[in-house]
């Protein structure tokens, strides 16, 4: 029972948090919102007993991505200006509300067969599931059963995944990487160009 | 009364991932955007992470004396998909730098007004 | 444009203090991803945050003198090559590509050699990508001098 009141009590602080993002218009703030979003999922993770994601979640979305936003906000805005906020939208929000409200409500008819939270018979944990957690110590000798499935088990994955972290970094680095060039401004006979 | 002990959280998960879609098809500042897809893939973690859970199981690091675990296997598949993640984010956030460098706003108006072949 | 704030006494000294036990803290989660929650892109991340933090309060130049570019460029090469080369190692001393077993004399300790030799990969380049970005987004806002 308690278990139960801590999940619904952080899910709807997600969901509060998630609301109040839409409706600030300060980027600032909404920055900072987000990183407290991001750790109290990190929280969430470890209440359903998932340690390698809450530090993995913890670290990478209220460490990195938050410090990649500010300096985005520091670059796109003006030191001068204070406040920097978002412009009032003039279009109307009824067509991306009624595209959100059928999509959230075929999710939930999408939901409905699902076997309830926390049931041990559930179809996602037979299979290769019992197979790991029995021949994982005897077979890599890793008591960790995560890092023995994604370094091992299915290390191909992992290559991949480091592959794709490295070519984001190159494509930053192209994207991003000189020092910014000065726009050239009145040329000769005074035509102006845009760079 | 079943149903709904079984999948309140399904359903508060489904609420902040239509919070997220919502910001990223209804505001117009590309950073909020760049939020909101955030917002939507935290939540389409938790819902895996929550089909993977297992009452009164542990975490799944073998221990003495413990016989129920809960299940690794969607552990593993977020884990990659959060590294791909930030990857993404970041890859966007430049985008969003070189977008004010040539247009001179990151307000999606301002830059159709400008550039008239969207 | 990321600015220093090296005259502020607290966080100077603070961060003096702190930055060392961030630099064990990460390799104790490197090392010990075995036997508890942990592992290469977790311990990646938490080196990356400490010389993001000695970027902040002692200035970007002085983070460009400890770790300079070519030698970022240079680790997250190094990373992935460390993690295809166990595969291709395991290729010629005669077994599959990425099998751990026949790196060693029996099994369990090829797999453990392996998964040590791998996640150390992961954690180089997940540590330099980081700061490759980082570095990117702080220079860029620096308007490029006349040399």
């Amino acid at each position: 029972m308690i278990d139960n009141i801590v999940d619904i009590t952080l899910l709807s602080l997600l969901a509060i948090q998630a609301i109040a993002i839409i409706r600030m218009r300060s980027l600032f703030a909404v920055i900072m919102l987000f990183s407290g979003f991001s750790l109290l999922s990190a929280g969430l993770f470890v209440v359903m007993d998932a340690a390698d994601v809450a530090f993995t979640e913890a670290a990478v979305g209220a460490g990195i991505s938050t410090v990649l936003m500010l300096a985005t906000l520091a670059l796109t805005y003006a030191p001068t200006e204070i406040d920097k906020k978002e412009k009032r939208s003039t279009h109307k929000p009824w067509l991306p509300l009624a595209v959100v409200v059928i999509t959230g409500a075929l999710l939930i008819y999408g939901t409905w067969d699902i076997p309830a939270f926390g049931n041990p018979d559930a179809p996602a944990q037979q299979h290769v599931t019992s197979y790991y957690l029995e021949k994982s110590l005897p077979e890599t000798g890793v008591p960790n059963v995560v890092t023995a499935v994604l370094a091992s088990y299915r290390g191909f994955d992992t290559l991949g995944e480091v592959a794709v972290i490295f070519t984001a970094g190159i494509a930053v680095l192209l994207l991003i990487g000189g020092r910014r060039r000065e726009k050239p401004r009145l040329e000769k006979n005074g035509d102006k160009r845009e760079a | 009364m079943d149903m709904i002990l079984g999948h309140y959280n399904y359903w508060l998960v489904i609420i902040i991932m239509m919070a997220g879609f919502y910001t990223v098809i209804s505001r117009g500042n590309l950073i909020k955007k760049i939020v909101g897809l955030n917002i939507f893939q935290v939540s389409v973690f938790l819902l895996y992470i929550s089909i993977g859970n297992v009452k009164d199981g542990a975490v799944p690091i073998i221990e003495k004396g413990v016989t129920l675990y809960s299940n690794p296997l969607p552990h593993v598949l977020i884990l990659t998909a959060i590294v791909v993640g930030v990857a993404t984010t970041a890859l966007g956030l430049a985008l969003v730098v070189r977008i004010k460098e040539a247009y001179g706003s990151i307000e999606e108006d301002d830059i159709h007004n400008q550039d008239q072949s969207l | 444009m990321v600015t220093s704030v090296k005259h502020n006494l607290i966080l100077r000294v603070v961060s003096k203090f702190l930055i060392p036990l961030i630099f064990l803290f990460a390799l104790y989660v490197q090392f010990h991803g075995d036997f508890g929650p942990g592992g290469g892109f977790q311990a990646g991340v938490i080196f990356s945050a400490a010389i993001i933090l000695y970027a902040l309060v002692f200035g970007i130049d002085s983070a460009k003198q400890v770790i300079p570019p070519y030698v970022l460029r240079l680790l997250a090469s190094l990373g992935v090559l460390i993690y295809a080369s166990t595969g291709v190692a395991t290729l010629l001393l005669g077994g599959n590509y990425l099998e751990y077993g026949v790196l060693a004399s029996s099994q369990v300790a090829g797999q453990h050699l392996g998964i040590l030799l791998i996640e150390l990969g992961v954690g180089i380049t997940v540590m330099s990508v980081m700061l490759i970005m980082f570095f990117a987004f702080a220079e860029r806002g620096r308007p490029e001098m006349d040399s």
